[in-house]
């Protein structure tokens, strides 16, 4: 079960309309290490984690990345506010407008549409946690890489808010793992 | 209509005490016996819910499915999107 709070995570400044740079963010909206595949990766991987700690914390980060969705859902919403097919076709987003108008639509900054093959459930702890570690690493290089093509201030907040999370996830997965370690290690069969 | 700037005031009071609960839920999953960051949890998830009724007193909803009561017009419908703010 879950439930919507009709708020945002963080407040959420955008100062003008700025077409080309929606272009850009939204790889973390539908792109291989946005939040889409944050979101469906952790809560997905819970039902073969075998550790409770792990289990609570795919549940409780996999919850939050909804929260970042929204948070670039709204970046984007905002920069592309009143723009013409013109503007739209100027940034390089012709093919998006003939498919998607403005709305927004679960894409990287190529237009790629989101696939399934971006994250994985291995069934094995280990692996599954390593490879969330990857992804929040993965996640931090991109909002670094998105903070430098930004001059919007506003923008450039929300990012670096992201990028913050993306160290705070990581660190808690890299305890996710340990305590897995630790409890395999006190098993006797092996 | 409400004030808009009193609306965006209080979310963004709202906005400081969750994340401070998002961090410490995140916490907790790895460190559950961490007696120091249950009583924080419990202290600000109080003011937590101070602040989210003293909203939805104001505003309407904030959440869905019984979790906040409604007024009548609900409001829910109503008030702005987040987005949109």
């Amino acid at each position: 079960m879950w439930i919507y709070e009709k708020k945002l995570q963080i407040p959420v400044h955008v100062s003008k309309t700025d077409i080309p740079l929606a272009k850009f963010l939204i790889t973390q909206y539908g792109g291989p290490d946005g939040e889409l595949s944050a979101a469906l990766r952790y809560l997905d991987q819970r039902y073969s984690m075998e550790n409770n700690r792990a289990k609570a914390l795919l549940t409780d980060i996999g919850t939050e990345e909804f929260a970042h969705l929204e948070i670039i859902a709204t970046l984007v919403y905002k920069l592309t506010k009143g723009a013409t097919a013109a503007q739209m076709r100027e940034a390089g987003l012709a093919a998006h407008f003939a498919d998607h108008d403005k709305a927004l639509f679960y894409t990287d900054g190529n237009g790629v549409p989101w696939t399934a093959a971006y994250i994985q459930a291995k069934g094995d702890p280990v692996a599954d946690l390593c490879e969330d570690i990857a992804a929040e690493e993965k996640a931090r290089a991109t909002y670094q890489h998105l903070i430098a093509l930004t001059d919007d201030q506003g923008v450039k907040d929300a990012l670096i808010f992201l990028r913050e999370r993306e160290v705070v996830h990581s660190q808690r997965f890299r305890e996710a793992l340990q305590i897995v370690r630790e409890d395999q290690g006190q098993r006797k069969y092996h | 209509m409400h004030d808009n700037e009193e609306y965006i005031a209080l979310i963004c009071e709202l906005q400081k005490v969750s994340f401070v609960l998002v961090e410490l839920q995140l916490y907790l999953a790895t460190h559950p016996d961490d007696e120091k960051a249950v009583t924080d949890f419990n202290r600000f998830s109080a003011l937590q819910m101070h602040l989210k009724h003293v909203h939805e007193s104001k505003f309407g909803p904030l959440l869905q499915y019984g979790y906040s009561p409604v007024n009548y017009p609900s409001g829910w419908v109503e008030n702005p999107w987040p987005w949109e703010l």
